[in-house]
């Protein structure tokens, strides 16, 4: 049998926030879908004392403020694949929840859970970093706002501390912003991606501004391609524009071999993917 | 900790660790072994079931989130000795060969049609995309389920 670690489940944040602060070392789960594979100590060491969020139901919900599309930290997949207001305002984000897992993984799996677990094949993370979302972070002393370009620091590392949950994600929904999402797995369904890359755009007079190009599994985080999205800053979606954009991206990142994919075949796709979504985008 | 909760229908209260894993509370404490083990981490679907109407890993989901929930395994689907439209589905259009799949297969598939389904094989082979099958080559199940959708329908 797995490890049965003791687990507490609070009703409300209050005391969710007292454990966590008391130090003893208290591991948050969700829906429990990359946590409880932990259990069996296989992978790694079972946690030794468990959270449970699943009651609060004061982390659930999206809602629209002003611009800005709010999550809470246990909406689930299947919350987002459903909501109107995500469909409509970043549909984008409702693209990447459909390529996680599959009905069982995305009834279960939040967006609270994606950020914290910081994989970085996490399919969500590229759409926050191509959105410039906000990640809030609740404790027994307040709350703070890390944007998700500061939140993953290195493989597996945020910057939550451990007296602190993720409460929410806000993320910017401006009028006229476009956002692409294409994730490369080994299947449809249940694939961790080899690949997964968000790409976002605001459309000025024939030209690209803010330009994001935000990627996942070809780095120790989801990361940025700055040098990418330099090139494609201020220029139109035309063939040479791709061209340039595609060997760019290709010298630009450094993905490794490993179980999934390899090194040569990441960069391949990662510039193929950015090549087509700029043709797409283009019409051409 | 006591834990409440419906299985099948029936209240039922457990006296176990919090973070048992509904699958095993479900084979060990409660003797429903229809529930499969498969890979035990969420990639095969084999003991999938339904809380309160949703499709879950049951290797996925701690008995301390199931508490005031109402499960429904394989051995729910029918009463004692019968099948349902589903699985008399299953059963003439060869929707299982060694079976261990086929328990999750069936919750699956319930999900999907309660939830509305409809009898169209793309719709259906996402809702099963959760469940891995390695010996029919998922035609006969997706022929079954769409019977059963097809049934279901005709019924509302």
């Amino acid at each position: 049998m797995p490890a049965e670690p003791p687990i507490e489940s609070p009703s409300d944040l209050g005391q969710a926030y007292s454990l966590l602060a008391s130090g003893d070392g208290w591991r948050p789960i969700a829906g429990g879908t990359d946590l409880m594979v932990q259990i069996t100590g296989e992978l790694s060491p079972p946690p030794d004392r468990v959270l449970d969020l699943w009651r609060l139901d004061e982390l659930r919900g999206i809602s629209l403020d002003g611009d800005v599309l709010v999550l809470g930290a246990l909406t689930t997949y299947t919350d987002i694949r459903l909501s109107d207001l995500c469909r409509e305002h970043l549909p984008a984000l409702v693209e990447a929840a459909a390529t996680i897992g599959a009905a069982q993984i995305q009834n279960r799996g939040t967006i609270g859970g994606n950020i914290v677990n910081a994989s970085p094949a996490g399919d969500t993370l590229p759409v926050l970093l191509a959105t410039d979302a906000e990640i809030v972070l609740g404790s027994a002393t307040g709350e703070r706002t890390v944007p998700a370009a500061d939140f993953w620091i290195g493989y597996r590392q945020t910057a939550r501390r451990p007296d602190e949950l993720v409460v929410r994600v806000r993320i910017p929904v401006p009028g006229g912003r476009q956002v692409r999402f294409r994730k490369v797995g080994t299947r449809r369904a249940q694939a961790i991606s080899k690949v997964v890359m968000a790409l976002s755009w605001r459309p000025d007079a024939g030209v690209w501004r803010d330009v994001r190009v935000a990627l996942g599994s070809i780095a120790a985080t989801p990361v940025r391609a700055p040098e990418t999205e330099r090139v494609l800053e201020g220029a139109a979606p035309r063939s040479e524009t791709a061209d340039h954009a595609a060997v760019t991206i290709a010298g630009e990142i450094s993905p490794i071999d490993d179980v999934r994919s390899t090194a040569d075949y990441r960069r391949v796709v990662t510039a193929r993917i950015l090549h087509r979504l700029l043709r797409e985008a283009g019409g051409w | 900790m006591t834990y409440r909760f419906a299985v099948n229908g029936e209240e039922v209260s457990l006296e176990v660790p919090g973070m048992r894993r509904l699958l095993d509370a479900l084979r060990e404490d409660l003797g429903l072994t229809g529930t499969k083990e498969g890979c035990g981490e969420g990639e095969c679907g084999a003991c999938s079931v339904l809380v309160d109407g949703e499709v879950v890993d049951s290797c996925l989901v701690p008995v301390s989130q199931v508490e005031g929930t109402s499960v429904m395994t394989v051995e729910g689907l029918a009463p004692a000795g019968g099948m349902d439209g589903l699985q008399q589905a299953f059963l003439e259009r060869g929707g299982a060969q060694c079976g261990i799949c086929t328990p999750g297969m069936l919750m699956a598939a319930r999900a999907y049609i309660d939830s509305g389904g409809a009898p169209v094989d793309e719709d259906i082979r996402e809702a099963i995309a959760g469940n891995l099958c390695r010996c029919t080559g998922y035609t006969k199940i997706i022929e079954a389920i769409a019977v059963a959708a097809r049934g279901s329908a005709d019924a509302r």
